[in-house]
């Protein structure tokens, strides 16, 4: 951060309160790789925003897309002399936007999963807001570059589900990096993710401490919203006072006005309740979903997403009425009872209502490298039932759903002028098991080459192993 | 039969109730993938009689009697293995009351066998079966020790005596059984030498036995013929199971094998099959380390028999989506579908009669909306001994209940 960057902050702090000031520490440094103008030509373009533009052409320069077009029509692009893009000759292939998954554990339960590697739940306490992902972050989990394979440019990396209020999920771009600072998607908002459900209770009820039911689960977090209410109220008190002018001693007995004292856990709560922290929770049950929705309106905020959702379905009108989007697996299900009603049409039938947001979410470092394989399967169970699903519709639940979910909407997730560069290339129609991205570009530089070893990267600790290029 | 194809989940419901009895089943007009020696057959009939096939050829005359299904070109396949599974021993992973693949005692039991455990009302088996597997290899999880104990192939039609062949042996190796060994693998095989001496003794009793005299009689089964899969991925540990099974005359197989594809030639020349989940190409721990999603291909080239494996029980089903990935992988179609029909029949020798569509088999068949390895197809009728199965499950109840977005009632009074 620059002087003048310093001084923004400072001033905004003032303006708006102290979470400002405090949501800039371990900034992005991610720098967009040099490349020139590419203009990829006789595409098949998905381009997330629900359109498919056959025999379509793209061009990408300065790191933005610049234009998109049918193939009748010429590129036109006010600024780039397009007679210098290198030109893709993409004839039978598909272009989609980069895929972005909103639940991976990349990094934080990195390969090989052995146990120093276990850094995804700090499950010691039920509400640990306190903590964020990024800072277990290990970005050189090979898991990374088999999911670039599969065509992903953007991920939310987020804890575990043990806890209540698992800590802050962080939205990286999937480009090589020895920080996770080099990878941070610039502007993305935090998250907070939460958990319904068994998780908690079992986590902590077996230690024989609350939460060990669901109503204790919903005291725990109502307790944490009073407590983060009351923060901001002292926040904004001790502003006012300050502001007109009144000394704050930094101590005093109970009843002087103090200066607040700084508490992680409740800086990102209040971070949700002013709407800057978007919630992600993984939430199974039907009943529960609504309970947490009414317990959202209780305190003021959003649910962005609630995950897993296997019962989504059974409430895809109240969701898609309420803005909440589902991120869903295409077909797992029982592994716990309450996964036990999960269907194959569950993402079909949430995205069916009008302003329904369906996602598909990985959650695993095998389902990663393969949402395009997840989201076709999706598609055909809504398909085989009676729902009308064209690819281009099915792409958003992996593109611009994902984006919208993650408030990165306004500059990824969609093929539209203006958006980040963030492309993928497939050697066909990407929903089939057969489908292999070709070219991955994120932000326009070509960070990935099927046919070419030299643009596959390697993590370091690959190097020397015997899984070394494996893909 | 066209409302078949566009209505599947309406159309086969009304069509193929409860396991239809009809005398005879005639698949008209289909794509038929053998898996024998007539390999793939283009607008072939197939008879079925008694629950054996009867024949299979063009231009088939329709018995008077027959139940007929229009394939209308689509694939017909053998009836799909599940995989090594709990299909009938998990109703719900995390609930412990309803789970009963793993012994927790400590000590070598390989006398404990899961399949009495078998229960094919477990709501897992129909949705596995409607998605086109006919059959599994139940297998015992490891808890107590490195030997998790027996399992044994069953066919998934629901009934409960539909176990397809003999019992199956399990040991765990490497670095996911350490702990059930001392923590060092060296003492997987210190453990496996003391079993083998004592189910090999002549002696009534032992001082200090590792085995139980049931323990005793159930290894000396895997001596003399019967089939011990061996949990084990990394290289080193393979070589190890070749030489063990070498030395004391068992027949081995090796399942996990992340880096089986190093040791191809050494399996080829044993002629020991392989079973594998060709989507791992990140290592799980550093058993892992050579993971790579061309061992399916690597392995075939070598001349090894391999099968798929390696989905979650629940998910079943996803086996043939693994199987479309190993052919994206490079690995030849029809090794990829070998590997989920054939290939697993005869590693765990099912008989001729199974793992195959040639007159004398089994009629355990799927007809597909498409190709069966692809994401976007799905079975439209399964056939296990010669009746269509109800294409119905659990899971598409609940979808037809859901399915009509504002029905004007509770949805518990919609009995799909």
């Amino acid at each position: 951060m620059n002087l003048r960057q310093t001084l923004a902050v400072i001033s905004a702090c003032l303006a708006t309160g102290p979470s400002v000031c405090w949501s800039e520490p371990y900034p992005s440094t991610y720098q967009r790789l040099p490349s020139g103008p590419v203009r990829i030509v006789n595409a098949t373009l998905l381009t997330g925003t629900g359109e498919r533009i056959d025999n379509g052409s793209l061009l990408m320069a300065d790191g933005r897309i610049q234009a998109v077009a049918d193939g009748s029509k010429r590129l036109r692009s006010g600024s780039v002399d397009t007679g210098a893009a290198q030109v893709v000759d993409a004839d039978g292939r598909w272009v989609t936007p980069g895929l972005i998954d909103v639940h991976s554990h990349l990094g934080v339960y990195a390969s090989p999963g052995v146990e120093a590697h276990s850094d995804g739940n700090e499950a010691t306490a039920p509400v640990t807001a306190q903590v964020w992902a990024e800072h277990s972050l290990w970005p050189q989990d090979p898991g990374f570059s088999r999911a670039l394979a599969g065509g992903v440019t953007a991920m939310q990396i987020l804890p575990g589900s043990a806890n209540l209020m698992g800590g802050r999920g962080v939205t990286v771009k999937n480009v090589p990096s020895v920080s996770y600072q080099g990878m941070k998607f610039p502007g993305a908002p935090h998250s907070l993710k939460m958990a319904c459900g068994e998780n908690p209770k079992r986590v902590y009820g077996e230690r024989m401490q609350t939460p060990s039911t669901r109503m204790g689960n919903f005291a725990g977090y109502r307790a944490e919203w009073v407590a983060a209410q009351k923060y901001i109220h002292d926040w904004e008190e001790y502003e006012q006072r300050i502001a007109a002018g009144e000394s704050v001693p930094a101590s005093g007995d109970d009843n002087a006005h103090t200066t607040p004292v700084r508490d992680l856990k409740l800086e990102t709560l209040a971070g949700v309740l002013r709407g800057e922290i978007l919630v992600h929770m993984h939430c199974y049950r039907a009943d529960e979903m609504m309970t947490v929705l009414d317990m959202a309106r209780e305190f003021g905020y959003r649910v962005s997403a609630f995950h897993h959702g296997a019962e989504a379905y059974k409430i895809a009108g109240e969701l898609a009425e309420q803005g909440v989007c589902g991120a869903l697996w295409a077909d797992w299900w029982g592994f716990k009872a309450e996964a036990y009603d999960g269907i194959q049409e569950n993402i079909a039938l949430v995205d069916r209502p009008a302003g329904g947001c369906a996602i598909v979410h990985s959650d695993s470092e095998e389902g990663i490298q393969r949402l395009n394989q997840e989201a076709a399967k999706a598609m055909t169970r809504g398909r085989r039932a009676g729902l009308d699903i064209p690819p281009e519709r099915a792409i958003r639940w992996i593109t611009s759903n994902a984006a919208r979910s993650l408030g990165i909407l306004e500059q990824t997730g969609t093929l539209e002028p203006g958006k980040m560069a963030d492309v993928v290339i497939w050697n066909g129609n990407p929903f089939s098991v057969y489908a292999l991205a070709d070219q991955v570009f994120v932000d326009g530089a070509l960070v990935y080459d099927r046919a070419d070893p030299a643009l596959q990267p390697v993590s370091d600790f690959e190097l020397g192993q015997q899984l070394e290029g494996a893909e | 039969m066209n409302a078949l194809r566009a209505l599947p989940c309406l159309a086969a419901t009304l069509l193929a109730s409860a396991e239809l009895p009809a005398e005879a089943l005639f698949i008209n007009d289909a794509t038929v993938y053998t898996m024998g020696s007539q390999a793939i057959l283009q607008g072939a009939d197939i008879l079925v009689r008694d629950g054996s096939i009867k024949a299979v050829a063009s231009e088939l005359p329709v018995p008077a009697d027959a139940a007929v299904i229009e394939a209308q070109g689509r694939p017909v396949t053998p009836g799909l293995f599940a995989g090594i599974t709990q299909l009938g021993l998990v109703e719900i992973s995390l609930e412990a009351s309803s789970v009963d693949s793993q012994l927790a005692t400590e000590g070598l039991r390989p006398e404990f066998d899961v399949s009495s455990a078998y229960n094919p009302l477990s709501t897992a088996v129909p949705v596995t079966r409607i998605e086109g597997y006919t059959w599994t290899l139940l297998g015992p999880t490891r808890a107590g020790s490195i030997v998790a104990g027996q399992g044994r192939p069953v066919a998934l039609d629901g009934d409960f005596s539909s176990f397809i062949g003999a019992p199956v042996l399990f040991v765990d190796i490497g670095a996911d059984a350490s702990e059930q060994s001392g923590s060092s693998r060296a003492a997987q095989w210190m453990l496996l030498e003391q079993a083998l001496a004592e189910a090999g003794s002549e002696l009534q009793w032992l001082p200090q036995p590792l085995l139980t005299v049931a323990g005793r009689r159930a290894m000396v089964q895997y001596r003399s013929g019967g089939i011990t899969v061996f949990d084990a991925d990394r290289a080193a540990d393979i070589l190890q199971v070749l030489d063990f099974a070498g030395r004391h005359g068992l027949k081995p197989v090796i399942s996990g094998g992340a880096e089986a594809w190093m040791v191809a030639d050494r399996l080829a020349e044993a002629g020991v099959p392989v079973l594998i989940d060709p989507l791992l190409n990140l290592p799980g721990d550093f058993d892992e380390l050579g993971a790579r999603l061309d061992n399916a291909a690597i392995l075939h080239a070598a001349g090894v028999t391999i099968a798929f494996t390696g989905t979650d029980m629940h998910n079943a089903r996803r086996l043939r989506q693994s199987a479309g990935n190993a052919v994206a992988g490079g690995l030849p179609y029809e090794a990829g579908l070998a590997a989920i029909t054939v290939n697993p029949a005869v590693i765990f020798e099912l008989g001729d009669d199974r793992g195959t569509i040639e007159i004398g088999s089994r009629a355990d068949l799927v007809v597909w909306s498409g190709d069966p390895l692809e994401v976007t197809t799905a079975a439209d009728q399964v056939v296990i001994g010669g009746m269509q199965m109800d294409m119905v499950s659990r899971q598409t109840l609940l979808r037809d209940r859901y399915l009509e977005a504002d029905p004007g009632k509770p949805r518990a009074y919609i009995k799909p």
